[in-house]
């Protein structure tokens, strides 16, 4: 579980973080979701100790990263494996000494047992066989799973994913997300989110926090989003009026006013929509 | 005031570098790295530069020495103390400069630009003495190495020069080399190899470590850093040839 407990931190004259208060809990995918500029990445670095907060605390199971020592925290480091929106991939290594580069740094394993967790890990990305393909040579998709198998390769007890599905389509968005998912519940990891993938946030989303002009805006889960009344909330999420139409639909059918097993057939012979056309795509 | 603060980050940069290595085999394998990178990798410009270097300073000390009270045999000797004081670490180093100098800087900048310094210190690694240590121990193990070569082959390029052009005989030339030959001029040659690498090495490391913005600004850094090391290069050169000498 980590804790932020009234954070805050400004650059020069811009306050950026105004105050945040959230609890990110242990074995969920926590996410934290927000406009541009609403101190999201901000959040995050300081969260893991790029950034140095200016006032507030911010507690792994009851430790607080702000007041401890460079050998604690160098020492918590070692807990916390992170996946950056640009994969941060050593472009000199292959995959393989990619993900076994903190097995080197931090284990005196001989080589055939870094290399068999390497592959142990590589399989459970679905990677396996890509062990001497350069970053370079691998799709969006690919460089995220093995970003997420490096992240995770020393079994760490937090993991900070900063916009995961960036750059991704939509179905391998889907495919990364549910790994991370299943690896956060797999290893029972703190696993936190940055994301404005609103896909992301109602597939995995357990616990969000909605960060708006470096404040803790709103809180919930996925479920709660959706029925949430916050205007700003819902300006944020459903900005399209697509959306919005959407959310009211779904809104009323849960309320009964629209029938949960309405006949799509009733509606399509009520002429909305052309009949056929679409299933003809579809084929 | 920007230069203050500049030199301050500077010599933080350096104070961070000593720290206890999370894994002594990890930096060791990385100081091996970077040794043959920047030594081997920087060897086939040295050599030609060398040689030449000799070659163009027999040819041009000959055509000034015309004097009939002046042995031939001198051109050996302005030939070896040139090389040995000045052309052997000032030229080659400011060469290097350019080379090792702007490959630290681009490599780093672009480790930065793209996150891997982050995820490095994620993981709990002193990003400052894992990646900027053994680049500066690299060079100033192998810089100085380069320097004796060039000294060495650019005393030979005098003597090849020499014969070849049939202003100076190779026996000639040998005799000039042992005349009033003072040891302490190859220490001094050294102190300046020495001084060089690091500055080369450093500066080009604080240029490339603290590089912020784009693929235009690592550039930029590379630029910055090899100006900045000629810049000191000449200073120093200045200040131990006046000390020293």
């Amino acid at each position: 579980m980590i804790e932020v407990k009234d954070v805050r931190k400004s650059f020069r004259d811009k306050a950026v973080l105004k105050g945040v208060n959230f609890v990110f809990e242990t074995s969920k995918t926590n996410m934290i979701i927000g406009a541009s500029g609403s101190g999201k990445t901000v959040l995050q670095k300081c969260m893991v100790g790029l950034i140095e907060v200016d006032q507030g605390e911010i507690l792994f199971e009851g430790r607080n990263l702000t007041t401890m020592t460079p050998e604690a925290r160098k020492e918590l480091r070692q807990q916390v494996g992170m996946l950056f929106q640009g994969v941060a991939l050593f472009d000199s290594m292959n995959v393989e000494r990619n993900v076994m580069f903190p097995l080197d740094m931090f284990t005196d394993w001989d080589i055939k047992k870094k290399l068999e967790r390497v592959n142990t890990v590589l399989e459970r990305v679905g990677l396996t066989g890509t062990n001497k393909k350069f970053s370079n040579e691998l799709s969006g998709g690919m460089r995220k799973r093995v970003g997420i198998a490096r992240a995770v390769v020393l079994k760490p007890k937090y993991l900070f994913c900063d916009e995961p599905n960036s750059g991704l389509d939509p179905r391998t968005s889907m495919l990364i997300d549910k790994l991370i998912h299943e690896i956060t519940i797999e290893n029972q990891i703190t696993t936190v989110i940055n994301t404005h993938d609103m896909n992301s946030v109602m597939e995995i989303g357990e616990n969000i926090l909605y960060l708006e002009d470096g404040i803790s805006e709103w809180k919930g889960s996925n479920k709660d989003l959706v029925f949430s009344k916050h205007q700003r909330l819902n300006d944020f999420i459903f900005a399209s009026e697509f959306l919005k139409d959407a959310k009211d639909m779904r809104a009323l059918e849960t309320r009964g006013i629209i029938d949960d097993n309405r006949d799509m057939n009733e509606i399509l012979k009520e002429g909305k929509i052309e009949p056929g056309k679409d299933e003809k795509n579809d084929k | 005031m920007i230069q203050l603060s500049s030199f301050g980050k500077y010599l933080l940069m350096i104070r961070g570098m000593f720290h206890k290595p999370e894994n002594l085999k990890m930096y060791w394998k990385e100081f091996m790295h970077q040794s043959v990178e920047i030594g081997y990798g920087s060897f086939g410009i040295v050599v030609i530069i060398s040689v030449f270097m000799g070659a163009v300073s027999a040819v041009q000390t000959a055509f000034q020495l015309t004097s009939p009270f002046v042995t031939r045999e001198t051109i050996a000797l302005v030939v070896r103390d040139t090389v040995i004081l000045e052309f052997a670490p000032t030229l080659i180093c400011i060469v290097l400069a350019g080379v090792v100098g702007s490959k630290i800087a681009s490599e780093l900048g672009n480790m930065r630009v793209s996150e891997q310094i982050d995820a490095l210190e994620i993981m709990g690694i002193n990003t400052k003495s894992y990646l900027i240590g053994p680049k500066i121990l690299g060079a100033l193990l192998t810089i100085p190495m380069l320097v004796v070569v060039a000294m060495v082959l650019g005393i030979y390029g005098g003597r090849m020069a020499g014969a070849l052009g049939g202003f100076l005989s190779a026996d000639e030339f040998d005799r000039g080399l042992q005349d009033r030959f003072v040891a302490k001029n190859v220490w001094i040659g050294l102190a300046k190899a020495y001084s060089f690498s690091f500055i080369i090495s450093s500066v080009a490391a604080y240029y490339g470590y603290y590089v912020k913005g784009g693929a235009l600004e690592i550039g930029r850094a590379s630029t910055n850093a090899v100006i900045t090391s000629c810049i000191m290069i000449l200073i120093t050169d200045y200040l131990i040839a006046y000390f020293l000498l």
